[in-house]
């Protein structure tokens, strides 16, 4: 089989597939069990360090 | 030691350009030699006062670093009202054919000027806004300083440089000739190295942030920046003719290279114009707005419904080609799909201001913002529908395509800059407010009213000269010839002109508000008031 028709093949087949299912999988990842409270803290980060960075004491004292 | 590289280095650069330049076939890559070996020796003097002298070490882990940003910020300001410039000037060229004069015929015609407009707009002020803000915003999501010390400097004067050669190339005829991919081999050369360098600072902020999750307007930021990567590198596939020439012969020909032109046109709109500028609303929307994005989880199915579809869309350029028509389907099929995300996006921004509407009566910025969304929705209805076969029939190759481009890119990304010049200039230069209000509302207006007169008046002559070049009589035989349809249009391209007039108006009252808030706007209260926002 000449290079077009193979990866023709492959990617209205497997590779649409994947795609399609990589995409279903991202909405209902999102939608899982405990996303609202997860993502209601991700969604004011841009609230948090306007200033200056995070200090990295504090993260050093978080691992420890 | 550094420094002593860093002299040798650039030494050889000037004298390889200032070779070039003695061997240069053609005026522009004469002049673009000439250009970098100014710059590079330029650099050299600059560096070589620097050399040997005591360095102050100081620990700035501490601190965001935001001097690019204010380079950035005044230099997207700067190169935004030369674009703007240039657009009413060519504007007037279509309506007035005699400003094509005749002692800079070759240089100054629309032809030349043309390119240059598209260029200095898209890459120069919508480049430079995107890169000043995608800073700002990736340091302060990430609580982190931007990676690579010194690497983002470079990013910002690079890309200043590819700016100009590309600028000054046009104007003396160095052009491949690619819809919105027109400079030559070697500043797309250049320009790889500089957007490497600019992924490497992104993402090297991103990697060492403080903050577990990587905010939404990044993952738009990131996508942009990798997307073009690989847009330019395909797109710009050429060998050329000569080490000494600017011109450069394409790897791909015939219906392969317009598939490839368009895969990349339709993408630079939908990751350079749409999926950053997405990252600039994701950023600046919810700040000015004081309250957190509608939905997080409707921000993350647009990110990937965007990116997954956008990437498709690029042969609805091509319909009625020597494109099969089974492509040409497929890009029309994932165009019209395209509008749910952008809808998605377009919903999400405006719910936001849920339950603070009020701010659209007080606050000029977030009226600029909102309307700019307002617009985001308009184009992204108006351009699915334009890439219909049939619709693309009437519209093709009319004025209408030019109208509904100036809708998406004043309307949406012309005013989420200025939203995001005027939340930021008080922010960097440390003001606890803008100088004037009232210029902010005056620039909000003339840029409205400006672009409703350009895109009126694009859909009036983009639909009658597709209905004029269509029609024909009882014999069948076409009734208007080519120059009917130029004679018709004459009224809708001055009042075009006018709408251009109007916005740069517009543009120009920013530019003295933002310089007059930098100037006399009173400082802001130490550390106390900067969490404040700019009202």
């Amino acid at each position: 089989m000449e290079t077009y028709s193979l990866l023709r093949q492959f990617a209205d087949s497997w590779m649409l597939l994947f795609l399609f299912a990589f995409f279903i999988g991202v909405v209902v990842w999102v939608f899982r069990p405990g996303a609202s409270k997860k993502y209601e803290d991700t969604a004011s980060i841009p609230f948090r360090y306007e200033d200056k960075p995070a200090p990295d004491r504090a993260e050093s004292a978080k691992e420890a | 030691m550094a420094n002593y590289i860093k002299l040798i280095a650039l030494g050889v650069i000037v004298l390889l350009a200032l070779m070039a330049a003695n061997f240069a076939r053609d005026l522009a890559y004469l002049v673009n030699a000439l250009t970098v070996a100014l710059a590079a020796g330029g650099l050299f003097i600059w560096v070589l006062r620097n050399t040997d002298e005591p360095v102050i070490r100081q620990d700035l882990s501490g601190e965001y670093m935001d001097e690019v940003i204010r380079y950035g910020v005044i230099a997207t300001a700067l190169w935004g009202v030369v674009g703007f410039l240039v657009g009413t000037f060519i504007a007037f060229q279509l309506a007035f054919p005699e400003l094509n004069f005749e002692w800079s015929q070759g240089f100054l015609n629309f032809g030349r000027l043309r390119p240059l407009h598209t260029s200095a707009v898209i890459f120069a002020f919508g480049g430079n806004a995107l890169i000043c803000t995608s800073f700002y915003v990736v340091q302060r999501t990430s609580a982190a300083r931007l990676w690579g010390g010194n690497l983002a400097w470079f990013v910002f004067w690079g890309y200043q440089l590819v700016i100009v050669l590309a600028a000054t190339g046009y104007v003396l005829g160095a052009s491949q000739g690619k819809e919105y991919a027109e400079p030559e081999w070697y500043v797309d050369w250049w320009l790889t190295i500089v957007w490497v360098a600019y992924l490497l600072v992104f993402a090297g902020t991103l990697m060492k942030r403080k903050e577990p999750h990587i905010y939404v307007a990044n993952w738009f930021y990131l996508s942009f920046i990798l997307t073009v990567a690989m847009l330019h590198i395909v797109n710009n596939l050429s060998i050329p003719v000569s080490i000494f020439g600017s011109k450069s012969v394409q790897v791909f020909s015939g219906v392969q290279d317009a598939m490839t032109q368009w895969w990349y046109g339709h993408n630079a709109v939908g990751f350079f114009l749409t999926a950053g500028f997405l990252g600039m609303m994701y950023y600046f929307v919810p700040k000015q707005a004081e309250r957190p994005v509608f939905s997080y989880k409707l921000s993350i199915v647009h990110f990937w419904a965007l990116i997954f579809i956008y990437i498709w869309a690029g042969p609805h350029h091509l319909h009625y080609t020597a494109l099969p028509d089974w492509a040409s389907t497929l890009g029309m099929v994932f165009s019209v799909i395209l509008w749910m995300p952008s809808w998605g996006g377009m919903i999400n921004g405006l719910m936001t201001l849920s339950g603070a509407w009020d701010k659209l009566r007080t606050d000029p910025v977030i009226r600029m913002m909102v309307i700019s969304i307002g617009f985001y929705g308009m184009s992204t209805f108006e351009g699915p529908m334009m890439s219909i076969r049939a619709v693309n029939s009437l519209s093709h190759y009319t004025d209408w395509t030019i109208g509904h481009v100036h809708s998406g890119a004043l309307g949406w990304n012309g005013m989420i800059t200025f939203g995001a010049l005027y939340f930021l200039v008080p922010k960097l230069w440390n003001k606890e407010r803008l100088y004037s209000l009232s210029m902010v509302s005056w620039h909000f207006w003339l840029a409205t009213i400006g672009i409703i007169l350009y895109a009126a008046a694009m859909w009036v002559t983009g639909i009658m000269e597709g209905l004029m070049w269509r029609e024909v009589d009882a014999n069948g035989f076409l009734v208007n010839s080519f120059a009917d349809t130029v004679a018709a249009k004459f009224p809708m391209y001055v009042v075009r002109g006018l709408g251009g007039v109007l916005y740069i108006s517009g543009a120009i009252i920013m530019c003295y508000n933002l310089y007059m808030t930098i100037r006399r706007s009173p400082a802001t209260q130490a550390a106390a008031g900067s969490a404040v926002p700019a009202e």
